[in-house]
């Protein structure tokens, strides 16, 4: 893999233009990141004592791109892909999701969530275990109930399996909260977690996930057409750049306006941040014993004797 | 001819794992004397791992435990570097540095400065050092001993070098971040501290010996890349990024006399200037602890004269 310093906004594709869109700035050298990453996947299995992964697979680039390095981790062979298609899902989504299983040759799982879903909100005017009123329950409501569906089989699918949870989140959906707590953002560990959605494409890019799935709009995929730039009001690479000039490299709101950014970009970013904040740590426990998990009895989760047996 | 072969074991500790990582040092050090070492240079924390927390009490070797002198008779005949979660007698904890050699402790540097800042949270489990000085040994010169955050203080190597150190060691564990394409290797780390260490060879005229770690500890990924670099500041090997290897590299202290001689820079060093100007800025840092800009002009306390910075105004002594 050639450790190519230089920004590689995609290889020219013949018609489409470039592969996707890179801020100069968020530029970052594939090889040492995928050196990292992989390592830490390999370092966190075998640390808890384990050589087995699995994630579920949307057919997204995120989802993608920890298969990619999930199996050059461990071998493809100990990474279970778990398909998890709602009715309502695309079939782009599955078809490419099939796509980087038979790239990679990993086993993979189907799963149709749909019982699971439409047992609780109920279908067809039968009202589900959710109650009568929850037929009328909104999109978001179910599309975060989809989110934890998936959390549920990746859960208990890893037992028989023998592997952790690998989380596929990315740093801007986590700043900007557009996450399901307790749903996508669930994991073991996360190798992703702290590249911006354009960092994603550029490794993406770099280790060899189709073109076609690092082309495509991102989405969610809780509801027919969505999409993440239209629900999120920006494109990913404005809002990277500007998630990037606002946290990573503490620029005022004077500065940021100076810089080009619009006002009202600025606060609604600044507002989509602080009000997720909760999605991003563990809950508080009240403090009442002269010792407390997180606050005065720090352990590493990795301290000896933590490795399954 | 002074001829003196380095060891640099860019090693992975495992996170408080006291017995594993004793074990290792032996390995390595078994190996450093096979291939010729005199002077073998382990990563800080290399016997406990980096990210202890409330784990450091647990691991925690007084100076003169059995296992470090154990870990010193298996150098005999060499010099090596170790590092260690230390305990004193009034039960402070420190991340230290030891030189063994001839079968004893030699020499322990504690750490000097603690980062807590940023990902950084040492201060919060550890004491920090307060003594920085060379040390005699057998490699036939001075080595000046510090560990990771000391080297981002200026008056470290600069005290080392005037203490007569002829090679400057640090033991590191850099946590690797800052991934840009546009720095050197595409780790904002790495730069920084290629730049420093080249910097400090040139300006001290001596051998810099950075001996980082790899491997991980929780969510950080340390990224090795020691490197000896000459007194003229010019790299005379660097290890790979993140590759755990013990490296041999082969150095001439003859270069020192020779750099020495053809840049005298530390026989212009002023330390007598330094130490003065020193003592008058400690003076005026306390008026300057009074926040000038929150009180009214009148209610200011009056400043001693001796504070005022003019060119005639008197020393303060």
């Amino acid at each position: 893999m050639a450790g190519s310093a230089a920004p590689e906004p995609g290889g020219t594709g013949d018609t489409a233009g470039p592969l996707f869109e890179l801020p100069p700035e968020l530029a970052i050298d594939t090889g040492v990141a995928r050196r990292v990453m992989v390592g830490f996947i390999r370092n966190q299995l075998a640390q808890a004592g384990f050589n087995r992964a699995l994630l579920g697979l949307s057919g997204g680039i995120d989802s993608a791109l920890v298969a990619f390095l999930a199996a050059e981790a461990v071998g493809p062979e100990n990474v279970l892909c778990v398909l998890m298609p709602y009715r309502t899902s695309s079939t782009e989504s599955v078809e490419h999701a099939r796509l980087v299983v038979d790239r990679l040759g990993c086993p993979s799982d189907l799963v149709d969530i749909s019982s699971i879903v439409d047992g609780y909100f109920g279908r067809n005017g039968e009202a589900g275990a959710g109650g009568a009123t929850a037929g009328d329950a909104s999109q978001l409501r179910r599309g975060n109930f989809m989110a934890r569906a998936r959390m549920c089989v990746l859960y208990d699918r890893s037992v028989p399996w023998g592997g952790l949870v690998v989380g596929t989140g990315n740093k801007t959906e986590s700043l900007i909260g557009y996450s399901t707590l307790f749903g996508d953002s669930a994991s073991a560990f996360n190798p992703i977690g702290d590249l911006y959605k354009s960092q994603v494409r550029q490794v993406a890019a770099a280790v060899g996930v189709p073109e076609e799935i690092i082309r495509k709009a991102p989405s969610a995929d809780l509801w027919p057409g969505q999409t993440d730039e239209v629900e999120a009001g920006f494109t990913y690479p404005e809002l990277d750049r500007l998630l990037f000039w606002m946290i990573d490299k503490r620029r005022t709101d004077e500065e940021l306006l100076a810089m080009g950014f619009p006002g009202a970009a600025i606060a609604r970013v600044k507002r989509l941040v602080a009000v997720s904040e909760f999605k991003r740590q563990v809950p508080p426990v009240a403090k009442l014993g002269p010792r407390t998990t997180g606050v005065d009895y720090l352990y590493p989760r990795r301290r000896p004797g933590s490795a399954r047996p | 001819m002074q001829p003196l072969r380095i060891a640099l074991a860019q090693m992975a500790p495992r996170l408080g794992v006291l017995a594993d990582n004793l074990e290792r040092h032996h390995g390595t050090l078994a190996e450093a004397r096979a291939g010729g070492a005199g002077l073998v240079v382990f990563p800080e924390l290399g016997l406990t791992g980096y990210q202890l927390q409330d784990l450091a009490a647990e691991v925690a070797m007084k100076a003169d435990d059995p296992r470090l002198i154990e870990l010193a008779a298996a150098s005999a005949g060499m010099s090596a570097v170790v590092s260690f979660v230390e305990a004193s007698s009034d039960h402070r904890l420190f991340i230290s540095a030891a030189l063994l050699e001839e079968g004893e402790v030699r020499f322990v540097h504690r750490k000097l400065f603690l980062p807590t800042y940023g990902l950084f949270d040492e201060r919060r489990f550890f004491a920090a050092g307060d003594r920085l000085r060379a040390v005699g040994s057998r490699t036939g010169v001075r080595l000046g001993i510090a560990v990771c955050e000391d080297f981002w203080h200026l008056a470290v190597p600069e005290t080392l070098a005037l203490d007569g150190a002829q090679i400057l060691i640090n033991v590191s564990s850099s946590p690797g971040r800052d991934l840009a394409a546009i720095h050197e290797v595409g780790l904002g780390t790495a730069a920084s501290w290629r730049t420093l260490m080249r910097t400090y060879a040139q300006l001290t005229t001596s051998f810099v010996v950075f001996c980082n770690r790899v491997g991980l500890d929780e969510t950080v990924s340390f990224w090795g890349g020691s490197e000896v670099i000459g007194p003229g500041g010019e790299p005379v090997f660097t290890a790979p990024l993140f590759d755990e290897g013990l490296y041999f590299v082969d150095i001439e202290l003859g270069d020192v006399r020779r750099e020495r001689i053809g840049l005298p820079l530390l026989r212009d060093e002023r330390p007598e200037l330094h130490l003065r100007e020193l003592r008058r800025i400690l003076a005026e840092r306390t008026e300057m602890a009074i926040d000038e800009a929150s009180e009214p002009p009148n209610v200011r306390p009056a400043r001693p004269t001796g504070a005022v910075s003019t060119p005639d105004a008197p020393e303060k002594d």
